[in-house]
């Protein structure tokens, strides 16, 4: 038992250190630094060697002291090996040695008697594997689009990999794309729009859904069953079904190509989701304040406007952030409604320009982060309010 | 007194609702059922211009007689197809004008010229010539004179108006489209982005469940591709999978591990052998499937972490006691209590996926085997321009849609009794 399990330790371990190096060879080649191979024999072989060595050492040095002493020798190899790397690179190399065998040293020969323990190290890596990949996955990408906005046609065409930004240069330079975008795509004009479509429709939207939510919550009346369920039904469908007759009628109303006929578009297809969200609240705010509120002779705009809105700041604040969400990333209205680039949205106006395969990748690339910055900072931001929205309405997508 | 308390209440109520009631039953729902109707009729995307009766109004000084001038109107029927009825044709003049030629269609009183032309046919033009002298023998403002705009009107016949129907786009959907192609490739991209997108839910769930330093900050990150704009996101998939210079081509180069660069969002089929077993896989449609769940699990990840959270923690505890291992904690406890969860995502998610449109679309365009139904709503409505071929692929969307609801609701359903 004690052997099956020490063999499966050494080897998952290292199959974690391997992932590990592994990542940081490839973001340090993405840097421009001349790495060809990963050498996944090598670091295989030193991280069996590693593990082993530690369940073999136990208690006798420090644990802090072994870590250092494994991570230089392992530097010390691996620096040997790939010659003429920058410090930076080995400083990197050295850290991960230094988390990694951090990590393994919670596990000692005597543990790995115990039941099980071969499946809680499964678990133990899987997570710590799941948590890194995930992070590298999901955040190459944003990662790429960000680096790529600062280079040059020109430095791309040299090395495809080198993705390293020179912060020396002058400021202009660096921002080179951001300015041609601004300056010969009218990048500023889409903002404006995107900013007026999106809160206007936040605007309506809330102006369409707090009455209507807080009936379907409150009131009693014929019809509110049927109502409640075809919203969420009505929420079901899909937009690419209602694109052909929109469009028919946009153009025979002349509604394409302007600011009205997408905030009718984007305010009802948000409404439903809206009054769900609100109406789920709504109702768990306490009858009673109402009830005193038409003793006090209130109408029922006075309640919503003096008890309801007040008292369901936070929700209302949710859905608005999430309704703005939606409109700031739809692309398939905007994509149907708009072939003018005078009316085009940012997401209109990025897919317009991809449209042209002159255009250089890195001017795209800028594009994409002018849109994508303000979604990002808004859900990190105000991430709270908005989970809890997304579990409740789910947005659509 | 009761009674009216009750009808005031309903009258608010219906007053509350009846706005957002209108405008989601005009935008959504009216198109549905417009689909139906454009769906069986031979519509192109010209036609649904409605064509209008187009005056150029050129202003010219006739050489010698500044007190004369020659306005000439160029008319014509905007409209390549269609006819136009009963045209008629204002346009008004300063007070000291008076009129030269008058033609017979028209007539000019109080400063006004009124005309009449009768129908128009497609594609008709005429050059309509006036004369006018100033009665004080003053000059012409020439400006003035232009930006004065002549009003025209008629009647045609709107082409979705009229009840000419016909079986034609259904048939060409259902037998000349590819259409069990279609078909396949929708049911493929919807199914298997739904399941992977749950399976890296549940997975990503279980791991953020764990305590772990940074774990609010991996839950933000998780969110990132659900909530980023999809145009970016597309885009950057795109850079990354270029064969020529994009980023992961590049690398796979570098380190030696292909020879030459895959074409991931350009190639149709790719050869694999496994074990001796020769077999084609689709690579584009894989590619789009995986940006598809790339940009999708994290709502079943929400959505698995919050029932995950709310397993009560003396289930875990007891299973402790009991010296049972991960996996039977996983298997036995977990599980159990997030299948609900994962059969209303897997509904959710079958539906979006196979409506989606914008991730295809952005990705290959459709080309290369990832002709979807959503895509081929747009090809047929806006690339060939065939409105009614469009709304008959939208018709079929929906049918297919109602069924799987249904099914699923009944499966559902019987669930439901057994238990």
């Amino acid at each position: 038992m004690r052997t099956k399990n020490t063999i499966l330790f050494s080897l998952i371990s290292t199959f974690f250190l391997i992932f590990l190096i592994s990542i940081w060879k490839i973001l340090a080649t993405l840097q421009g630094l001349s790495i060809n191979s990963f050498n996944i024999e090598i670091i295989f072989t030193f991280g069996l060697l590693i593990s082993l060595a530690h369940l073999g050492i136990g208690d006798i040095i420090k644990s802090i002291y072994k870590s250092i002493i494994f991570s230089a020798i392992f530097v010390f190899c691996d620096g040997y090996l790939i010659q003429k790397l920058p410090i930076w690179y080995n400083v990197g190399v050295f850290l991960i040695l230094y988390f990694f065998t951090n990590k393994i040293s919670k596990y000692t020969f005597i543990g790995l008697k115990e039941e099980h323990s071969t499946q809680v190290i499964l678990f133990d890596f899987l997570t710590l594997f799941g948590i890194l990949f995930f992070s590298f996955v999901i955040l190459f990408p944003f990662y790429m689009m960000l680096v790529t906005s600062f280079k040059t046609q020109i430095a791309l065409l040299v090395n495809p990999l080198d993705f390293s930004i020179n912060f020396g240069q002058d400021i202009k330079d660096l921002f080179k794309s951001y300015f041609v975008i601004f300056k010969s795509y009218k990048f500023g004009k889409y903002i404006v729009t995107s900013t007026i479509v999106s809160v206007g429709t936040v605007i309506i939207t809330l102006l369409f859904a707090i009455p209507a939510a807080y009936a379907v919550a409150r009131l009693n009346f014929f019809g509110k069953t049927f109502l409640s369920t075809s919203i969420l039904i009505i929420y079901m469908f899909p937009a690419i079904v209602l694109v052909i007759p929109l469009y028919t009628i946009f153009s025979q109303l002349g509604l394409r190509n302007s600011i009205e006929g997408l905030l009718i578009v984007y305010t009802a297809t948000t409404l439903p989701v809206a009054i769900y969200m609100l109406q789920g609240y709504f109702k768990s705010i306490p009858k009673e304040l109402e009830e005193a509120a038409i003793l006090d002779k209130l109408s029922w705009f006075g309640i919503i406007t003096k008890i309801i809105i007040p008292l369901s700041i936070p929700a209302i604040s949710s859905v608005a952030l999430y309704v703005f969400m939606i409109a700031w990333n739809e692309f398939l209205f905007s994509l149907m409604f708009l072939d003018n680039p005078n009316s085009f949205t940012l997401s209109r106006a990025i897919q317009y320009l991809s449209g042209d395969a002159e255009t250089p990748r890195q001017y795209l690339m800028a594009g994409s982060v002018v849109v994508t910055l303000p979604v990002l900072f808004i859900f990190v931001y105000f991430e709270k309010y908005l989970v809890s929205g997304l579990t409740a309405g789910s947005v659509k997508g | 007194m009761n009674d009216t308390l009750a009808n005031t209440e309903k009258k608010t109520a219906y007053i509350l609702t009846l706005p957002a009631v209108l405008l989601v039953f005009s935008i959504i729902l009216f198109p549905i059922f417009a689909n139906i109707w454009i769906s069986f009729k031979e519509v192109e995307l010209k036609d649904i211009r409605i064509p209008e009766p187009r005056a150029k109004k050129i202003v010219k000084s006739i050489s010698d007689d500044p007190s004369k001038i020659k306005i000439l109107y160029k008319l014509r029927n905007s409209s390549l197809i269609q006819e136009i009825r009963d045209v008629s044709f204002q346009d008004n003049f300063p007070k000291n004008f008076e009129i030269e030629n008058l033609d017979p269609r028209c007539s000019f009183k109080k400063y006004n010229l009124k005309c009449e032309f009768g129908n128009w046919p497609a594609k008709y033009r005429e050059n309509f010539q006036v004369i006018f002298a100033t009665n004080d023998g003053s000059k012409i403002d020439k400006k003035k004179l232009k930006s004065i705009k002549p009003k025209l009107d008629g009647k045609s016949d709107n082409i979705l108006l009229n009840t000419n129907f016909t079986l034609k786009n259904f048939k060409k959907v259902l037998f000349e489209n590819e259409f069990v192609d279609l078909l396949l490739t929708t049911f493929y991209y919807t199914f298997f982005g739904t399941v992977g997108s749950i399976v890296f839910g549940i997975l990503t769930a279980q791991m953020v469940n764990q305590k772990f330093y940074g774990r609010t900050f991996m839950r933000s990150v998780l969110l990132f591709p659900y909530v980023a704009p999809v145009v970016a996101l597309a885009y950057t998939w795109e850079l990354l999978l270029d064969p020529n210079s994009g980023t992961l081509n590049s690398l796979l180069l570098n380190y030696k591990i292909i020879e030459t660069p895959i074409n991931l969002l350009g190639q149709k089929y790719i050869e694999i052998s496994i074990l001796g077993f020769d077999f084609k896989l689709r690579l584009a449609l894989t590619t789009v499937i995986m940006f598809e769940i790339w940009r999708y699990f994290p709502l079943a990840f929400l959505f698995i972490l919050a029932r995950l959270q709310a397993i009560p923690k003396e289930l875990y505890e007891a299973a402790d006691v009991d010296g049972a291992s991960p996996f039977q904690k996983f298997f036995n406890i977990t599980l159990p209590q997030i299948t609900a969860v994962i059969s209303i995502l897997f509904m959710i998610r079958f539906i979006w996926n196979f409506n989606k449109f914008e991730d295809v679309f952005l990705l290959t365009g459709g080309a290369s085997g990832t002709r979807t139904l959503p895509i081929n709503v747009y090809q047929q409505g806006f690339a060939i321009s065939d409105i009614g071929m469009g709304s008959a692929v939208s018709i079929v969307i929906v049918v297919l849609l109602l069924m799987f609801m249904f099914f699923y609701f009944k499966l559902l359903g019987k669930r439901v009794d057994e238990n």
